[in-house]
């Protein structure tokens, strides 16, 4: 779009603030970026399409013709198999709930609770204690002192503690809560002082409740990071009791046989191509509903995130 | 414990200031659990880097371990190992690094022409984009099966379809840079975007007005105007990516190449051979010689990221 045109000078006059292409909503400039955005969209759904299709194919129909994007005779059946003995997905799923509903409360309310006093100018050692917050970001021990620790030191593992533990303080969460209560107009607390107030009651009463869409935007990246957390079963656990979600999908996809548990006739035909993704789109499923309820502050969170506060 | 000592330290002030360090201590137990769990997860293993210059047994513990100096350090840099998994780890993230900012730029700029007249489209491209961030790498393995499994794969028989010949992809290393590289670019890119399109938003729009004023043509706005002011985040965004070049993503080089150890020429990074090392061959003073090499470089190169930040953009500087 060439604005040097004597049609360009007149279409200045008109031009959006923003300086965007065209005048109206749909000009030619626009659909060309619309047409753009959308083949991207469907594009980076692709691998999702294809997975749910797939979990809908027929054996058969897979071994014959390959995964394909539209089932050729859409069937249950990979579900019925994997629905007719969910107990393993069931105990799965308890130890991902249980993980990820204890690790974000806590979780949430410990690094509120560190990252409130670092955001009070009048707290006497906020300088010291944010550099031992902040330098846990720059220089760490790796896998091998950490897994030491827990296994040898600690002797967690095989435990729900193990997968909750180490992702209960994350510096960068902490960093950003501080930002936020930074930005908590300072009158209220010292308001609340006067009042005769102690600084739980404060953090409590008054810190806390006003800082609801920050704490929540913590809240929602930790979920994620429990729920989606298969790296700490990997190290830690062996107990098929305590085996959480994702760890299950990964055993699956190393061996199908994982699904077959004791209570099944042996001989018995797995559907197992089919029955893999049945089971991942099961696994995906409350995380992609549950996105797209909570999808809004996720993308400012990310904004909240990416803006560097103190 | 610390409580009486704070209270002396700050009692022999005025009256004001015992009220301050009741508030200090406070203060201080609420930060309590929080610093619990940071000394035994982030700074005893810290401590741990002693392991590697230890002939560690569990039996002995890690104080109680012979050390003995360098060695581990001697056996890791005398395997073939050691160059290809920095070459990979520091070749594939710089890979990355480069196709995420211009996925994410590319995108943030389409979005940003939306963004204004059709809100409702632009948020559901911003969504769609995003939506890859929230799948593990487990799950992504899954995808990747499905588009590339050697018999079954949608992309093996879209090429037979086409009069192509299969390939074995889990058993080509020389696709995987490029197979990995789309893997992370689909599954960060939307995140990205949405915070470069949040600096987009972020400037001025008279700089916008007196362009097309000017006759500056759309192209000429990006390169001139958008880029230009957005050059800061941009750096932020690639030094703090650099401090991290020497930590490799190890679900995505784990999980999506199926630990196939015929891609190992090409995906096998620091941390996956780490873990290998500690798990399945179960040598700690070869697998903590890595880890505390990667600790020490990384180190470094953090170091390093944030003094260049601070000659370019001071106040973008992280510390």
């Amino acid at each position: 779009m060439q604005s040097s045109s004597p049609a360009g000078v007149l279409r200045a006059a008109t031009i959006t603030p923003q300086g965007s292409i065209g005048s109206g909503p749909f000009s030619l400039g626009r659909l060309a970026i619309h047409a753009c955005l959308l083949g991207l969209s469907v594009l980076f759904l692709l691998p999702l399409i294809l997975l749910v299709s797939a979990s809908l194919s027929s054996e058969g129909d897979i071994s014959r013709y390959g995964f394909s994007l539209v089932p050729r005779t859409p069937t249950l059946a990979a579900y019925q198999y994997v629905l007719q003995d969910p107990g393993l997905m069931l105990t799965a799923y308890a130890v991902t709930i249980t993980v990820t509903l204890i690790g974000t409360f806590a979780g949430v309310l410990i690094m509120a609770m560190l990252a409130y006093p670092l955001s009070r100018p009048d707290f006497s050692w906020r300088g010291p204690l944010a550099f031992i917050v902040f330098f846990t970001l720059l220089f760490s021990g790796g896998l091998v002192p950490l897994y030491i620790l827990v296994t040898h030191y600690l002797q967690i593992q095989d435990t729900l503690w193990s997968l909750i533990l180490p992702y209960l303080v994350m510096p960068w969460y902490v960093f950003l809560l501080r930002a936020y209560f930074s930005a908590l107009p300072r009158e209220l607390i010292d308001a609340a002082k006067v009042d005769g107030a102690g600084e739980w009651r404060i953090f409590f009463q008054v810190v806390v409740p006003l800082s609801r869409p920050g704490l929540a935007t913590v809240a929602l990246f930790c979920a994620l990071t429990y729920w989606n957390d298969w790296y700490l079963a990997l190290l830690f656990i062996n107990n098929p009791a305590l085996v959480p979600l994702q760890y299950l999908l990964y055993q699956i996809s190393t061996n199908i046989e994982t699904l077959q548990s004791s209570s099944q006739a042996f001989g018995v035909q797995i559907p197992a191509l089919s029955a893999q993704m049945a089971i991942a789109v099961l696994a995906i499923g409350p995380i992609t509903l549950a996105f797209l309820a909570v999808q809004r502050h996720f993308i400012s969170g990310i904004t909240l995130g990416g803006v560097k506060g103190d | 414990m610390p409580w009486s000592w704070l209270a002396r330290s700050r009692g022999w002030r005025a009256n004001f200031d015992t009220e301050r360090s009741k508030s200090n201590a406070a203060l201080l137990l609420m930060m309590a659990p929080g610093l619990v769990v940071l000394f035994v997860f982030a700074y005893l293993p810290m401590f741990g880097i002693i392991i590697a210059f230890k002939d560690f047994r569990a039996y002995q513990g890690v104080l109680g371990s012979r050390w003995v100096g360098l060695q581990n350090f001697y056996y890791l840099f005398g395997t073939d190992d050691a160059r290809r998994i920095v070459v990979n780890t520091l070749g594939m993230n710089a890979l990355f690094i480069a196709a995420v900012l211009v996925a994410a730029l590319g995108i943030a700029l389409l979005l940003r022409e939306v963004q204004s007249s059709n809100r409702w489209f632009a948020k559901f491209y911003q969504s769609t984009l995003f939506f890859p961030y929230l799948f593990s790498y487990v799950i992504i393995n899954y995808f990747v099966f499905a588009l590339l499994d050697t018999s079954n794969g949608l992309v093996n028989h879209t090429i037979t379809a086409l009069g192509g010949q299969p390939v074995s992809w889990y058993q080509s290393p020389h696709y995987w840079p490029v197979i990995l590289t789309l893997i992370t670019v689909w599954k960060n890119a939307g995140f990205w975007s949405i915070v470069y399109l949040a600096g987009m938003i972020a400037i001025n729009p008279e700089y916008y007005e007196a362009a097309t004023l000017d006759g500056a043509s759309k192209w000429r706005q990006i390169w001139r105007i958008t880029l230009p002011l957005l050059k800061p985040l941009i750096i932020i965004n690639i030094l703090l990516s650099i401090g991290r070049i020497f930590y490799a993503d190890f679900g995505l080089f784990y999980q999506v190449t199926r630990n196939a150890p015929e891609l190992y020429p090409a995906t096998d990074v620091i941390d996956t051979y780490v873990y290998r090392t500690l798990t399945a061959i179960g040598d700690v003073g070869m697998a903590s010689a890595a880890g505390t090499f990667q600790a020490v470089v990384g180190f470094m190169l953090v170091l390093f990221s944030n003094w260049f930040v601070r000659r370019t953009e001071r106040q973008s500087a992280i510390f």
